[in-house]
């Protein structure tokens, strides 16, 4: 029994060890990063990690937008590569739980020593993978449409944040008259705080909220919630579900004898790729993106052709596989800029401005402060083929504002308390 | 050998202690420590496990609740620790921007109520729910679903509280643990130490209970809970010692994988989570001392490294081993080592050393779960 004593003597010791503690402010701010990066620019490649959920209940989306980061990889390399290296990429698989995307950034950046990590969906998965890049100073590119109010000197966003697809499905309703609105979601970080916005600017358009129900991400069963719908009977529904539940709720909304006609849906995750898998005739609803097949811009049609060649294909291109798309090669664009991989200097290339993407949705601009980039709006309802009729287009490419900080109707405190949070 | 018998599960321990506390710091990478760490933590539950069914019949597939207890109370104190004085947790403000602190957060601020809260809570609840449950004498597959449902119960009770409780998206983003910086390399192995030296704290534990009069009285109620109750004992006070024993280890685990894992979700607290901790412990060997550790340990190594080289077929894998081991080994690999010396002893024509012991200790006379 004298191995109990002598265990907590040891624990004690371990405890007295010299790790840097909350005070030490210098050194806390250090941290690893300190330590330097451990990429490896010696060879003629250069490693990247693709992190997409491949299975459980997010694969359906995210093999989509890994299969898209390949053939991005591919293009890239048999034109030469980045800086004349030749892209070596390692996929793993997030497998849609989020502590494993935490576990995989690191070990893609400490383990592999990888330049950079593509990928995610959920902004779940996206908040887990965040310290972890933070803590090693690692460079992580997010494809995925979110609800902003976040920025990192180490993730880059080339999905839209709220005031590029949010806020104009927004304007769109107001301009058609809309007077009342409900919102559905799936109960969790995107839909929660999206509705919070919407809330809050519906109160600024004049525009009623009659009702807000969530389901969690894993349930298929909108029954309940779309028969208050029913009772509610809005102008308009607002749909930030997303996944496999909106097949449910699709179900639900036709069942109960709602159509297009009478109370139509505007969704900002239903794309080409889900519009054919609701199990049900989706025509005349509308969708809030940025990019759509059926947008018509000098590279859409070579980049579909090129899609729709690639083997691991799914036929059609959609606003997050899209965003994906652009970000290895904004990815590119700045590894060129600075004549770096070294994250300080792409994000000092970053910073000093000027970084465009000629992108299927057209020529896009990288803001260097917020990480965010420029995007044009558009409002598309479904036809029979399952493709978008672009109904609206914004004003040219919308600047990414993820604080809203253009915006008075978001209470400054708590604009000034999340962005004191983010540090 | 007859006397240096009893000690071996000492020495086991004790080279166990070194491979963990001195050789892999020296020889592993920080990511693979702090994987390693992980696993510890799971092994930690494991080894509660391993008490609770493997020597005393209850099959406990429910021990995400108190993980999940023991996660919670250290992820609400991390997060309050890491948020600036006078502001909230940021997914607070991001899902409601006039929300205020939900009031059972606020006595998290304090260390002490913390850490006093990963003991005390899950002796309570598994006080209070073991007591209930085996002065009524519900065991068997009624027990094991009641643990689960708990356990689904937790999850679901966390995920449609994702104002209070972050729900499914979990908590996560600490930066400080009980005053340390997590981002330091130093801290993270002092981290690691803390969880390593608990789990051989805990075998330590469980070795001294298994030999103990309280030992020998849980696997007597295991295999025959009448005889143990006609000779004047109370099973339902022996059961509910072990049920609370492992419940907190369980916790404990859980808060250990908090800072060491950096996020926690109910969906590892859940079903499929808890299923999974009692799936190392049957690998391993739910009746020996170092199988639910070790096997606990395996499988999250199987999940890091195979689930990396093929995501799919890593399930397949852990189904099949789970399929072979119940067939041909159903008290797990760790009997592999007594069936190999009992072969070698055999064909040397001497009496393996096994049968010097009572027999029933290891081999439960049924399977210890549907009787």
């Amino acid at each position: 029994m004298l191995a109990i004593p002598a265990l907590a003597t040891a624990a004690v010791l371990v405890l007295a060890g010299c790790g840097s503690r909350a005070g030490d402010t210098a050194e806390a701010d250090a941290g690893t990063a300190a330590a330097g990066s451990c990429i490896d620019t010696s060879g003629d490649t250069i490693k990247l990690g693709f992190l997409n959920s491949l299975t459980g209940g997010m694969a359906i989306s995210e093999q989509t937008v890994s299969n898209v980061l390949h053939m991005a990889a591919d293009e890239i390399n048999a034109d030469g590569g980045i800086l004349g290296k030749q892209i070596e990429y390692i996929q793993e698989d997030g497998a849609t739980d989020w502590p494993t995307f935490a576990e995989k950034t690191e070990k893609l950046l400490t383990q592999d020593c990888v330049a950079a990590i593509f990928g995610g969906w959920t902004s779940s998965s996206r908040k887990a993978v965040k310290p972890v890049v933070e803590e090693n100073n690692g460079l992580f590119f997010y494809p995925v449409q979110y609800e902003g109010l976040e920025s990192s000197p180490n993730i880059y966003y080339t999905g839209a944040t709220t005031n590029q697809q949010i806020i104009p499905a927004m304007d769109y309703l107001a301009a058609q008259g809309v007077k009342t609105l409900f919102l559905a979601g799936s109960d969790y970080v995107f839909p929660r705080t999206a509705n919070a916005i919407i809330k809050l600017y519906a109160a600024e358009l004049g525009i009623e909220i009659v009702g807000e129900e969530y389901v969690p991400l894993d349930k298929d069963d909108w029954t309940t919630q779309v028969s208050k719908i029913v009772a509610a009977d809005p102008d308009f529904v607002f749909n930030t579900i997303n996944g496999s539940s909106n097949v449910g709720f699709i179900k639900a909304y036709y069942d109960a004898g709602l159509t297009p006609e009478t109370t139509p849906i505007i969704s900002v995750s239903i794309a080409e790729e889900e519009a054919p898998a609701m199990g049900h005739e989706v025509t005349g609803n509308y969708a809030s993106w940025n990019y759509f097949q059926s947008l018509e811009t000098p590279n859409n049609p070579g980049f579909i052709e090129r899609w729709q060649a690639y083997p691991d294909s799914s036929g059609v291109t959609s606003d997050p596989m899209e965003a994906a798309y652009i970000s290895l090669y904004l990815y590119k664009a700045l590894a060129e800029a600075a004549g770096s991989f070294e994250v300080d200097d792409i994000n000092a290339a970053a910073a000093e401005g000027g970084i465009t993407v000629d992108a299927p949705e057209g020529v896009v601009t990288l803001d260097g402060e917020n990480h965010h980039i420029s995007k044009p709006g558009n409002i598309g309802r479904i036809n029979a083929d399952n493709q978008f009729d672009i109904v609206w287009s914004s004003d040219g490419f919308i600047e990414p504002d993820p604080y809203l900080e253009g915006y008075d109707w978001f209470p400054a405190d708590v604009r000034d308390a999340l962005v004191a949070a983010a540090g | 050998m007859t006397r240096l018998k009893p000690w071996l599960p000492v020495i086991g321990i004790a080279v166990f202690a070194v491979l963990l506390l001195v050789v892999a710091p020296a020889v592993l990478s920080m990511h693979w420590l702090n994987n390693l760490g992980k696993y510890c933590c799971w092994a930690i539950a494991a080894v509660g496990i391993g008490l609770a069914w493997g020597r005393g019949g209850m099959l406990v597939l429910g021990q995400g609740v108190f993980f999940g207890l023991g996660a919670y109370a250290m992820a609400m104190h991390l997060t309050l620790e890491s948020t600036a004085p006078g502001s909230l947790p940021v997914f607070m403000i991001l899902y409601d921007p006039l929300a205020s602190l939900p009031a059972f957060w606020e006595p998290f601020r304090s260390d002490a109520f913390t850490l006093a809260a990963i003991v005390l809570l899950p002796v309570i609840v598994a006080g209070v729910l073991g007591y209930a449950l085996f002065k009524r004498r519900i065991k068997g597959a009624y027990f094991a679903i009641l643990s689960q449902a708990l356990a689904v119960a937790l999850a679901v009770l966390i995920s449609s509280t994702i104002r209070e409780t972050g729900g499914d998206t979990g908590l996560s983003d600490f930066k400080y643990f009980f005053g340390f910086v997590l981002n330091d390399d130093a801290n993270k192995v002092m981290v690691f130490m803390i969880a390593a030296s608990l789990l051989i704290l805990c075998l330590l534990a469980v070795w001294q209970l298994n030999r103990s009069r309280f030992g020998e009285l849980l696997v007597a109620t295991r295999d025959a809970e009448e005889r143990v109750r006609f000779l004047g004992y109370d099973p339902a006070n022996i059961k509910l010692v072990a049920y609370v024993v492992a419940a907190l280890m369980a916790s404990i685990a859980g808060a250990l994988f908090v800072p060491i894992v950096g996020i926690i979700t109910p969906a590892e607290i859940g079903a499929s989570a808890s299923i999974l901790m009692i799936a190392g412990v049957a690998l391993g060997g739910r009746a020996s001392l170092f199988g639910p550790a070790l096997g606990a340990m395996a499988i999250g190594w199987g999940q890091s490294s195979l689930g990396s080289s093929w995501p799919d077929g890593w399930v397949y894998i852990l189904g099949l081993v789970f399929i072979l081991v119940t067939l041909f080994l159903p008290m797990g690999l760790s009997s592999l080592f007594g069936k190999a010396k009992g072969l070698l002893w055999r064909s040397r024509g001497t009496p393996p050393d096994a049968l010097d012991e009572p027999a029933p200790v290891l081999e439960p006379v049924g399977d210890g779960v549907t009787k």
